[in-house]
């Protein structure tokens, strides 16, 4: 499965961002393969709409599930009808929440 | 002739001038009063009287699923947000969508049309013999106030004498009220956040090619800010309405100053002419 997570960065090593539309990065990780992407997020500075922009961003990119601060409601439908499973993190690192993802601790949002 | 009253500052007194302009005029001649202000119109408060009322549509996209094949180019070109395209469906979000019917253009499948949504209505009344007002009101919850706007002005495109009273701010909204405007008269109050919205404003209209001039409302007699202002932006101060607490207790019960104090039609009737004379229309 392929995991998503927004940050600051590019690296696993970068802050996490609690922003989901306006995230800087989207890194995405297979969890099988063991392979990350770093995915630059063209809509940072979008007007609006930026929500369901980066909801493409991952359903182009086969992503099944979203480790991120805060999802916007047009993100979150669009995220829910790809069937996205969303899930909270507010902390550290990318790093950070890639080890309590594995450790099936972070909060499922409805 | 299109005189737009607009303010920058919210609750300067715009509806207060644009009512009793028009209502003055109004006893000598035609004139059309447009409730632009279409989030939260109130000029049928001053005017009231059965009005007539139609819908005001923009178009959307409708995707034909037979047709589709999922490429996501609409997704893509669409600059707004509005579609996202699943492995399995497109997801249209209305309220993002501008109208812009670019997805109609990039489909290669030519899956896309257009159906009309409602976004808000158009009302028009005759409140009094002389004077025709248009309510454009933008539906709650529906984003574009701009395309009502554009919908109630269109209403008293050949109306010869139009007054347009503007929501506050600087935004699309006041842009679309604006435009085709021979005259501006901008509504400021003595008070810092008046002046600053006023400079505002002021360069808006400057910046269409719009001639405008000042009212200043509810004066406390302390106007030198913004009357230095003016002199300096070589804005011509029209009318001063002093503070009066009668005033505003007239404009609370939805009456007219001018029905209620005539001596002051007069000067409404100076301020028109004002807007006449350096709007470069001849007397």
């Amino acid at each position: 499965m392929k995991v998503c997570f927004t940050a600051k960065g590019a690296t696993l090593e970068s802050l996490s961002e609690e922003r989901f539309g306006r995230a800087p990065f989207f890194i995405i990780i297979d969890l099988d393969s063991g392979a990350s992407e770093a995915v630059q997020n063209p809509y940072v500075e979008g007007a609006g709409g930026v929500g369901p922009k980066a909801a493409q961003i991952l359903i182009s990119h086969d992503v099944t599930a979203l480790v991120s601060g805060q999802v916007g409601g047009n993100a979150r439908e669009a995220l829910m009808a790809a069937g996205i499973e969303m899930f909270t993190f507010r902390g550290s690192s990318v790093n950070d929440a890639l080890e309590q993802f594995k450790k099936n601790a972070l909060q499922r949002s409805e | 002739m299109k005189i737009a009253v607009a303010s920058g500052k919210g609750g300067t007194g715009k509806s207060m001038v644009a009512a009793n302009l028009a209502y003055t005029l109004s006893l000598a001649e035609p004139v059309t009063l447009v409730d632009c202000d279409v989030e939260e119109p109130n000029l049928h408060l001053f005017f009231p009287g059965p009005a007539e009322s139609t819908d005001v549509t923009i178009p959307v996209p409708v995707f034909d699923t037979a047709a589709c094949d999922l490429c996501g180019k609409c997704g893509e070109f669409c600059q707004f947000g509005a579609i996202t395209v699943l492995r399995d469906r497109v997801l249209f979000f209305p309220e993002l969508c501008h109208s812009c019917g670019g997805c109609l253009l990039v489909c290669p499948k030519g899956a896309i049309t257009e159906s009309p949504v409602r976004i808000g209505t158009v009302s028009v009344s005759i409140p009094l013999p002389s004077l025709i007002l248009v309510t454009g009101l933008l539906d709650t919850g529906s984003p574009l106030a701009v395309p009502v706007i554009g919908a109630a002005k269109a209403r008293a495109a050949t109306h010869p004498l139009v007054f347009y009273d503007s929501s506050p701010g600087t935004a699309c909204p006041v842009i679309e009220t604006l435009d085709g405007s021979d005259f501006c008269v901008l509504v400021t109050e003595s008070t810092p956040f008046g002046l600053h919205d006023l400079e505002l404003a002021a360069d808006v209209v400057a910046g269409m090619g719009i001639p405008a001039g000042v009212v200043i409302n509810r004066s406390d007699g302390e106007d030198e800010a913004t009357l230095d202002f003016c002199a300096e932006h070589d804005l011509e101060v029209m009318m001063t309405v002093p503070f009066d607490r009668e005033f505003a207790a007239i404009q609370n019960q939805g009456c007219l100053l001018c029905r209620e104090h005539p001596e002051w039609q007069e000067r409404f009737r100076a301020l028109y002419s004002g807007c006449r004379h350096l709007a470069g229309v001849s007397p």
